[in-house]
């Protein structure tokens, strides 16, 4: 964390300015290729009183929220198990390492044709990108925990259960959370990302549709939704990961 | 091969020796004994030595966090195997403060792991929060705390769990002079207050002359002990020992001693360097 | 080979022989994944006839000039942030959610104002790539030691000398790390516009083919397609490490 203080002021000057040229963009490009912010907003809100765009959004939802589960749960248990056994992480490490860094992209077809088209293909590509992070981060937290509590935790007389649950976990579970808060949105590109290659439904089809469609408003609307609960949500898991990291 | 053992001493160590095994064809280091040492229940006993000596190594021999290579030791009549021994207690020099868990859930870490009752958690974390002087601070976390109340926090913690030896791995190591000074003033008293046997590793030859009732002075590597020095002190005494000639004496008896040993093990260590 | 990568290569090894297995018993079914030998041939094949030899010179070629322009700008804006403390705190939140956003999500717009074509692939990939760079180009530029910055005042060097000179070959082992990130963006930028939506490109053969039951096809380009992104992320791990070795970083 750095010693200085957060510009604020600047921040929101920031993100004013950003509005500003969105309208000047809006007013030099026109109606043909785009909307302005205030348009864009009225769209959204719109949109989301809207019944037939319910479905898209829970469906979006629904294969996030399974996706982001199933990431968690996979990436601590194959975090603390590769963590906690050095061999096993020296060899398993660097294979996690090469699969964060390739286009997974190309990979979803491949869960489409074992899923099928359908809600179940989402959940795995999205939990595909997100359980990378969440256990590379929960590797090093624990790897990184320092001896002196392990020393604790042995004079305690804990056994093995005891000492992950009571000492390992609690000591790493600073990394842990800022590998949660990149799960999380990783998660979120890889469901959307899917959704929009090949679905039948949620936002990131809509998405696709409304691109043959010519449909500036709904690109525009769906495109702002997306950006602000990501950046939204991303800030709010930012500052408990801050809070927890301020502990030691 | 080892002598027989004082069935009456606390502890009793005949022939223990560690030799670390050097990794992938490295050297094997000879870092302790063979050492006999009988410790009597309930005095203070105090090691000091050169830097490098074994001291922490024979520490954690005692506690049962390293097996030795040869020999034996009998905490209370029973071998000390792989595993931390009943009734025995270990404060480390390291901050071991558990960063997550506030000043009382730290005390009381080690008994929410026995079938006490919570009632009892609760007298005896309150108890040793007195004793150590922290009764303000159960609810603070260590990050708030200096490192002297810190170390404090980890004595509490060992002796919330009523231990009969308590091993303590050089506690002040990381304190300013006059801090260890009122530390160990503390420490007597907590031990006049619990009749424990209490074993204390140290590089700090005033801390050992005023705190102990008997200290060994162990060789540079492989660490030996060359002499046991009786202080003779009352079971009452405090820091202001240090004004007097007697602790004077002690003092320098113990550099006389250690003097040679600590310059073979300074200039060993350059010539590694 | 170390006993480590030996038992890596083994699992590996293991895996694929597996999946070998699984398709040659009809455990899984060959319309969902031929059996990996069949992979490699079908790939060899690719690669002998050339057939989609402009396919992977138009990807490569966008990814290029994704490439370099998110390093240049990168490097420049990480060297004007760190020079302007005030606008760099301004811009830290705003850095620190931005890989949080779906960039890809950006796409559709950018087809809607650019048209289908090179420039909103090149926009995407760009945009992952930038932030990368600028996020360790400030990092590096922050670990240059003071001293560094005092030499080069008694050396009497401009700014633009001092950063070329002095303050940006002090950071280059961070910068580094940052230009790595921006060759797997600019990678997963291009391949991935090109799979969603495009015309041409390596991603486009792989949605055509999933979308003609072409298996053939498709898994000897996800092959190809994972096999050169993890040999040039070696590659530049390797000359990363190396540099920060010869510095005595690491």
């Amino acid at each position: 964390m750095k010693a200085e203080s957060a510009n604020w002021v600047g921040t929101i000057w920031i993100t004013v300015g950003l509005l500003v040229l969105w309208q000047a963009a809006y007013l030099i490009v026109g109606d043909l290729a785009l909307r302005s912010p205030l348009q864009t907003v009225a769209f959204a809100y719109e949109l989301l009183r809207k019944p037939s765009f319910a479905p898209h959004l829970v469906e979006t939802g629904k294969a996030f929220a399974a996706a982001l589960a199933i990431a968690t749960a996979m990436g601590l248990v194959i975090g603390i198990t590769l963590g906690l056994s050095k061999p096993a992480g020296e060899v398993f490490e660097p294979m996690l390492v090469a699969l964060y860094s390739i286009p997974k992209v190309t990979l979803y077809p491949i869960l489409l044709l074992m899923f099928g088209l359908g809600i179940s293909a989402k959940i795995a590509f999205g939990a595909l990108h997100g359980f990378i992070p969440v256990a590379l981060f929960t590797i090093n937290a624990v790897r990184n925990v320092k001896p002196i509590y392990l020393k604790t935790g042995r004079v305690m007389r804990l056994g093995r259960a005891a000492m992950v649950a009571k000492v390992v976990f609690p000591a790493a579970v600073p990394e842990i959370f800022t590998g949660l808060r990149i799960g999380f949105s990783l998660t979120m590109i890889g469901t959307v990302l899917g959704e929009m290659f090949a679905s039948q439904k949620g936002l990131g089809h809509l998405l696709m549709n409304a691109i043959g469609l010519h449909n500036v408003d709904l690109i525009m609307a769906i495109t702002l939704m997306l950006v602000v609960f990501a950046a939204g949500m991303s800030s709010v898991l930012l500052m408990i990961d801050r809070r927890l990291h301020r502990r030691v | 091969m080892s002598e027989q053992h004082d069935l009456t001493a606390h502890v009793g160590l005949r022939g223990v020796t560690k030799v670390f095994r050097g990794a992938d064809g490295a050297p094997s280091v000879h870092a302790l004994g063979p050492i006999d040492l009988d410790l009597r229940r309930g005095e203070f006993f105090a090691v000091v030595g050169p830097s490098g000596c074994g001291k922490s190594t024979l520490l954690e021999v005692l506690a049962g966090l390293s097996q030795v290579s040869e020999g034996n030791v009998l905490i209370e009549g029973k071998p000390v195997g792989g595993d931390i021994m009943d009734g025995v207690g270990v404060v480390f020099q390291e901050d071991a403060c558990l960063p997550w868990l506030t000043v009382y859930d730290n005390i009381a870490f080690g008994l929410m792991q026995t079938d006490t009752s919570r009632a009892e958690i609760a007298t005896r974390v309150e108890s040793a929060l007195t004793m150590t002087g922290l009764s303000g601070f159960a609810g603070s976390y260590p990050a708030q705390l200096s490192g002297g109340m810190r170390q404090r926090v980890c004595i509490a913690r060992t002796l919330v769990l009523q231990p009969r030896l308590i091993l303590l791995d050089e506690p002040f190591g990381a304190l300013d002079q006059q801090t260890r000074l009122l530390m160990g003033e503390e420490l007597l008293r907590l031990w006049r207050a619990t009749g424990a046997t209490i074993f204390l590793i140290t590089h700090a030859l005033d801390e050992a002359a005023m705190l102990a009732d008997r200290i060994g002075i162990m060789s540079a590597r492989p660490g030996r002990l060359l002499e046991i020095l009786e202080t003779g002190w009352s079971r009452d005494r405090d820091s202001r020992l240090v004004e007097t000639a007697e602790f004077g004496a002690v003092t320098a008896r113990l550099w006389q001693v250690l003097r040679g040993e600590s310059m073979k093990s300074i200039n060993r260590d350059g010539a590694r360097a | 080979m170390s006993r480590i990568g030996l038992f890596r290569t083994l699992v590996i090894v293991g895996l694929v022989g597996l999946i070998e297995v699984l398709c040659r018993t009809g455990v899984i079914d060959n319309f969902t994944m031929p059996p990996p030998s069949r992979i490699a041939k079908d790939l060899q094949h690719i690669v002998v006839t050339g057939k989609f030899n402009a396919a992977i010179a138009k990807t490569l070629s966008s990814a290029a000039i994704a490439f370099a322009a998110a390093v240049v700008a990168g490097i420049v804006a990480g060297v004007l942030f760190h020079s302007t403390p005030r606008l760099r705190r301004a811009l830290d939140p705003i850095f620190a959610t931005y890989y949080a956003i779906p960039v890809l999500a950006f796409y559709p717009l950018l087809i809607i104002i650019f048209g289908l074509g090179d420039v909103p692939k090149i926009i995407i990939a760009f945009m992952l790539g930038v932030v990368a760079v600028i996020l360790n180009t400030l990092n590096g530029l922050d670990r240059v030691p003071p001293v560094l910055a005092k030499t080069a005042r008694v050396a009497r060097l401009g700014r633009v000398g001092t950063a070329l000179k002095v303050t940006l070959p002090s950071a280059a082992p961070y910068v580094l790390t940052g230009v790595k990130f921006a060759v797997a963006y600019a990678l997963i930028g291009i391949i991935g516009s090109e799979f969603v939506m495009s015309t041409d490109g390596v991603g486009f053969e792989i949605a055509f083919a999933y979308n003609n039951f072409d298996n053939a096809t498709m898994y000897p380009l996800i092959l190809l397609v994972m096999i050169v992104s993890i040999a040039v992320n070696l590659v530049l791990t390797f000359w990363e490490k190396r540099l920060l070795i010869r510095r005595g970083l690491r």
